[in-house]
């Protein structure tokens, strides 16, 4: 596509750099000092000391200082539309959660005290921490050992408007094979923190679908623990709600493991969709991979995406890659699109970033055109193609059919 | 018959530098069943031509006329000017990541038919067609021109020119990044839709090689935004012999 906006603030360094393995002469500008711009046509404020290891982390709600919206991970975020979710105690009823499993999984509803609470991370922000303090019990489906071709969706249905919390554990047991849905409906306002542990040699997809009623505010934290030689494939899919506000985490807790990171999300008029994620490479050899793609239309509609990658001084031997992409398909959007690459090992195979934020390739439409098919059909076919290499990740054929019909659903808004 | 009837076109473009005019009065006459070659040096605006006819929105037409059987080919948007039966083969085809061959040529055909054509003839043909252009059938499941060689995309554009069936196509150096067989293997491509469906050809070339296959009825010599003379096909290997020398130094 064409990078009208801003075009592309960084791309991939790979393997075969001149001087240190890992790096190219782009390696100086990966530095978090240096920012690589967002999208928006103007360069973003960076507050200098913003790496992501000197990051506070408490289940304590007085540990974080009530928000201002100037801190570094709460500046795209209009905290007058969180619904008090960074204020107050969340007291409403939690929607309800209902899960559909293959046999052999197990699910439990458990105390906040209980041992697997907490096993895959700790809030890294306000609103994660005030959910993990006012959730008054946990949902645990875990996934035995061994397991193969499991399957399970849990679908997250709100019923009201009351500020409310709501905690979820993953267990995915050693060496299993398994694919969850985490599917959020109805109308609410909810701090969510999900935990997925990822045990060694555990092959996970977990998938989180935001397609919530317009009125909902749901911010989401979702934090993964990944094993040895484990592998997690994440996928947040966010098109509905008026704001969302989903930061995965992922962290390796031993050699070996992979992460892979994706997300689509289409924002109408109005509407803010953040995601922010995190992948920690504190661990020799791990891999990790971060896909972003996102369409944006109609006034005031607003995206936020933040990718962090921090590779510590003992990951050796990591590869890393994170890019997003964003099509804007009229007027009065707005795209932050924010990559933050810290290295501390010049010992890695390679890390890069990448970030573009465009309008319609004209190329593109013309062709399409030239062969006869009309401008709308032929801009549909363009942005599904677009959306299409993430929806095409998901290796769900259902799934993969039911988001055809979201993107379908969201350009026919376009039309009218 | 079909006739497509270019008339005293003039065409200019928005530079950084103002207003560019490439093209400064082409005029020429297409029958179906004809082809026509133009030959020209770098720059001389034969790809404006052809981007014009189809409908490039960078190029403005400032003055004179296209017309197809009379009708307006410059009021026509550029996916009406597909339907009404012309086709342009591009000099630099386009990638549209996400699409794959087969949902894009099918939405094509839709389009240009004004409906769904039967699904065991079309698939059929489809296969066929890849056959004859030796275009390996893994390419439909590949996005459009994705990763595609030059001269596999250039297969391509052919195999479009196939299945749509223009009345009139523009086919723009074509031949250029061709190997030896795939040149051959294109032209008879060209040939086939042209005794079907008895296509008008507009070909587009720099050299006489594709010329042995794809037999012209005329020649243009395209220098500096005009057509600079016009001949049958020995004007071809006049041209390959002593180059486009005596019209450029006639022009300075
Ligand atoms: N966007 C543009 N900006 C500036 N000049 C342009 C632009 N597009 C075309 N031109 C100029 O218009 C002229 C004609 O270009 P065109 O591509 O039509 O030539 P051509 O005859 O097809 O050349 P070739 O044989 O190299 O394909 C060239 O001088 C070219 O540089
Ligand atoms: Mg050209």
């Amino acid at each position: 596509m064409t990078e009208t906006a801003t075009a592309i603030t960084g791309e991939k360094a790979r393997i075969g750099a001149p001087s240190i393995a890992g790096f190219t002469e782009e390696g100086e500008n990966l530095s978090p000092l240096n920012d690589p711009a967002g999208s928006t046509g103007r360069p973003t404020v960076r507050i200098p000391d913003s790496s992501r290891a000197g990051r506070p982390t408490s289940y304590k709600v007085e540990d974080f200082a009530p928000l201002t919206g100037r801190e570094e991970d709460w500046r795209f975020t209009p905290l007058k539309r969180l619904g008090g979710l960074h204020k107050e105690a969340l007291t409403g009823a939690a929607p309800t959660v209902e899960v559909q499993a293959t046999a052999g999984v197990t699910v439990e509803t458990v105390g906040m005290d209980d041992a697997r609470v907490g096993s895959a991370g700790i809030p890294e922000d306000r609103v994660s921490a005030n959910g993990w303090n006012s959730a008054a019990a946990a949902t645990v489906v875990t996934v035995p050992a061994d397991a193969e071709d499991v399957r399970v969706t849990v679908t997250v249905t709100g019923t009201g408007l009351e500020a409310s919390a709501q905690h979820l554990v993953v267990v995915a047991g050693p060496n299993s094979r398994a694919v969850v849905v985490l599917d959020h409906v109805g109308s609410a306002v909810v701090a969510e923190n999900v935990e997925i542990d990822v045990r060694d040699g555990a092959a996970l997809t977990f998938v989180t679908l935001q397609g919530w009623a317009s009125d909902a505010i749901h911010a989401s934290s979702q934090q993964a623990r990944i094993g040895q030689d484990a592998h997690l494939k994440h996928i947040a899919v966010s098109f509905g709600g008026d704001l969302v506000r989903v930061t995965p985490s992922a962290r390796f807790a031993a050699p070996g493991g992979e992460a892979e990171l994706y997300g689509l999300y289409f924002a109408d008029a109005g509407q803010h969709l953040e995601h922010r994620l995190f992948v920690d490479h504190s661990q020799p050899r791990c891999k990790s991979n971060v896909l972003y793609k996102g369409a944006l239309q109609g006034q005031g509609a607003h995206t936020v995406w933040v990718g962090d990658v921090l590779i510590r001084k003992d990951a050796v031997g990591t590869d890393s890659y994170e890019a997003n992409r964003n099509l804007v398909l009229t007027d009065g959007t707005r795209a932050d699109s924010v990559p933050n690459l810290e290295i501390e090992t010049g010992l890695i195979d390679g890390a890069g970033h990448a970030s573009t934020t465009g309008r319609f390739d004209d190329n593109q439409l013309f062709y399409l055109m030239a062969r006869g098919i009309p401008e709308k059909a032929a801009r549909r076919l363009v942005v599904r193609g677009f959306l299409n290499e993430v929806i095409q990740q998901i290796g769900i054929p259902e799934l993969e059919e039911r988001l055809n019909e979201t993107v379908e659903a969201e350009l026919a808004a376009t039309d009218s | 018959m079909s006739t497509l009837e270019i008339k005293d076109l003039h065409v200019s473009i928005e530079t950084e530098q103002g207003t560019k005019e490439i093209l400064k009065g082409v005029s020429l006459t297409i029958n179906t069943g004809e082809t026509h070659a133009i030959m020209g040096p770098n720059g001389s605006g034969k790809s404006t031509l052809a981007s014009t006819i189809a409908g490039h929105p960078r190029y403005t037409v400032t003055s004179g006329s296209i017309t197809l059987d009379g009708e307006d080919v410059l009021e026509m948007s550029v996916d009406e000017r597909a339907r009404a039966g012309l086709f342009l083969a591009m000099q630099y085809p386009v990638e549209v990541p996400g699409v794959t061959m087969t949902n894009f040529l099918r939405t094509a055909k839709t389009a240009i038919d004004g409906e769904a054509p039967s699904l065991r003839h079309w698939t059929k043909d489809v296969k066929t067609a890849m056959a004859d252009l030796k275009i390996d059938p893994a390419f439909a499941n590949r996005n459009v021109n994705e990763g595609f060689s030059g001269g596999e995309k250039k297969r391509v554009e052919i195999l479009q020119l196939e299945l749509f069936k223009p009345k009139f196509a523009i086919l723009d150096e074509t031949d250029s990044g061709l190997d030896v067989d795939a040149l051959k293997v294109v032209s008879e491509g060209v040939n086939r839709a042209q005794e079907k469906n008895s296509m008008g050809t507009l070909l587009i070339t720099h050299y006489t090689r594709i010329l042995r296959y794809i037999k012209p009825d005329f020649v243009h010599v395209f220098v500096d935004g005009k057509i600079a003379e016009q001949g049958g096909p020995e004007l071809a290997d006049r041209l390959e012999e002593e180059g486009y020398d005596r019209f450029l130094k006639v022009q300075a």
